[in-house]
């Protein structure tokens, strides 16, 4: 079971739209204030990323119920330029910022499961969970 | 798991301990906690979101205004918090990384090493120092049926793993080359083809090629480019340049080597090195040719061994214990 709501990214103020929107979630499904601010902060670096490379793309926030388990998964989705080498990407010491950003490897750290698919030339789709405990 | 549990104990007790005392114990206290949760990986904003809930509940009364000002502490302390896991996951890298390059150290001393040879009439001592983990320096001795002894000594342009990947390649070759006595000159052509057609256009080898003939106590040598040795006359005690001319291996497939000759007498002495031993490098600047005469000078009474060890030692101590390239040191001496 999921619903579903989403923020399109085309300006950098659209960030900030789609980490209230990740908050509003993360606060309804009862993370506290320390998960709240890991989620935006992985909306805020997936959203970032579509506003430097794709330009243009959605940041969708789902809320999931597995089992009776609760979940908020964050679904960023673009049609840019894709990532060549996603093994790279997911290096430590490898983000363009030398290590100031999160970055992906931070993204996946902050959340409890993550998924990148990316096609040179078609897109990228990057979907993050955290789990409530 | 168990500290975490008593965590927000052990930091409700620190904070009250300081809030009434303010003392430097307190603050002592305060820096321990933070090995103990760095070491359970708690991360900077669990700390400061543990902080706020603790003033809550400590003093009910406290104005929302503090409250949500740990709301903007909390989140640049995140950031503080992911760079703290990947400095953490990079050093476990790094040190994954020095064990593998010490293992290809040893690898290397396995696969390139050379045995001294030990004959009647001839004293040879030899020693090679990587700077960093893997040398780019290289040397090999062959005794041949008529008990010619060949030295080779060769240097990388480059150090590190590249250079020492393509002395790896180099040894191959020399151990490749035909069986029937070859000179000085022919084995360095047949070496520069090699290095032209495998070796990356980018590096370059220089190698002086040696061979005595106890038979005529004939020294034959060519030279690619490598940093001149000396000869020692210890008749007239004196030392010249072993200047042999001839273009790096690996430029143009089809460099000619001149080979050159002379006769060593009792007690002369063939000095063969790497450019790490010329450019050592002191405050006042490269040494000297004369000042590494000086040297072999001092101590030519020992062994042939014994003199390179301790030239090389003289020389690490005037470098303050820092080697800037590989240094590779080798004597010939005949006995007398
Ligand atoms: N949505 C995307 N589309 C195309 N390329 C992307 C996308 N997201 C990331 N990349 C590529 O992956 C690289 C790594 O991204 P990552 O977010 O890890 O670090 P960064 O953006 O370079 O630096 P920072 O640490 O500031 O985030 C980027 O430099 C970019 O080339
Ligand atoms: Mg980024």
């Amino acid at each position: 079971m999921s619903i579903q709501s989403c923020v399109t990214i085309i300006n950098e103020w659209d960030i900030v739209a789609a980490r209230q929107l990740g908050r509003n979630v993360a606060k309804e499904l009862g993370f506290g204030t320390v998960d709240q601010a890991r989620i935006t902060t992985a909306i805020s670096e997936l959203a970032r990323n579509i506003y430097l490379y794709a330009g243009k793309g959605q940041i969708c926030i789902d809320k999931l119920n597995d089992a009776g388990k609760a979940g908020l998964r964050i679904h960023a989705a673009d049609n840019g330029p894709g990532i060549n080498d996603i093994r790279q990407v997911m290096e430590d010491g490898f983000s363009t910022s030398g290590g100031l950003g999160a970055g992906l490897p931070g993204v996946k750290r902050l959340m409890d499961d993550f998924h990148i698919e990316s096609e040179t030339g078609s897109g990228t789709q990057i979907k993050a969970t955290k789990w409530l405990r | 798991m168990e500290f975490r549990e008593m965590m927000e104990s052990k930091y409700r007790e620190l904070l009250e301990n300081y809030i009434r005392e303010q003392s430097e114990q307190a603050l002592y206290a305060g820096q321990k906690f933070s090995r103990k949760s760095i070491e359970h990986k708690v991360s900077p904003e669990e700390i400061v979101s543990l902080h706020k809930s603790l003033l809550i509940e400590m003093y009910p009364e406290v104005p929302e205004s503090i409250l949500h000002s740990f709301d903007i502490l909390l989140e640049v302390m995140i950031g503080y918090g992911l760079a703290y896991r990947e400095h953490q996951s990079l050093r476990h890298q790094q040190e994954e990384l020095r064990s593998e390059m010490e293992i290809a150290a040893n690898v290397q001393q396995t696969l390139l090493g050379t045995k001294v040879p030990v004959i009647q009439g001839l004293d040879i001592g030899a020693i090679s120092v990587p700077a960093k983990h893997m040398n780019g320096d290289y040397f090999h001795f062959v005794q041949d049926e008529n008990n010619c002894i060949s030295v080779a000594i060769a240097d990388v342009i480059g150090k590190g793993i590249p250079a020492a990947l393509c002395m790896s390649m180099i040894k191959y070759a020399m151990d490749s080359l035909p069986e029937n006595r070859m000179e000085p000159s022919g084995i360095l052509e047949n070496l520069n083809r090699v290095v032209e057609q495998n070796v990356d256009p980018s590096m370059f080898i220089t190698m002086f090629y040696g061979m005595f003939d106890p038979e005529s106590d004939q020294f034959y040598y060519a030279s690619a480019g490598h940093e001149p040795g000396f000869y020692y006359n210890a008749e007239k005690k004196e030392y010249r340049d072993l200047n042999a001319r001839g273009l790096l291996l690996g430029v143009e497939k089809r460099t000619k080597y001149r080979q050159y000759q002379m006769e060593i007498h009792p007690g002369d002495m063939i000095v063969l090195m790497s450019d790490g031993v010329t450019e050592c490098r002191t405050e006042e600047g490269f040494i000297e040719r004369e000042t590494l005469i000086d040297y072999i000078d001092k101590y030519i009474d020992l062994s042939a061994q014994e003199i390179v060890n301790n030239i090389f030692k003289e020389l690490e101590k005037l470098q303050h214990f820092q080697l800037r390239d590989d240094f590779t040191l080798i004597i010939l001496k005949r006995d007398v």
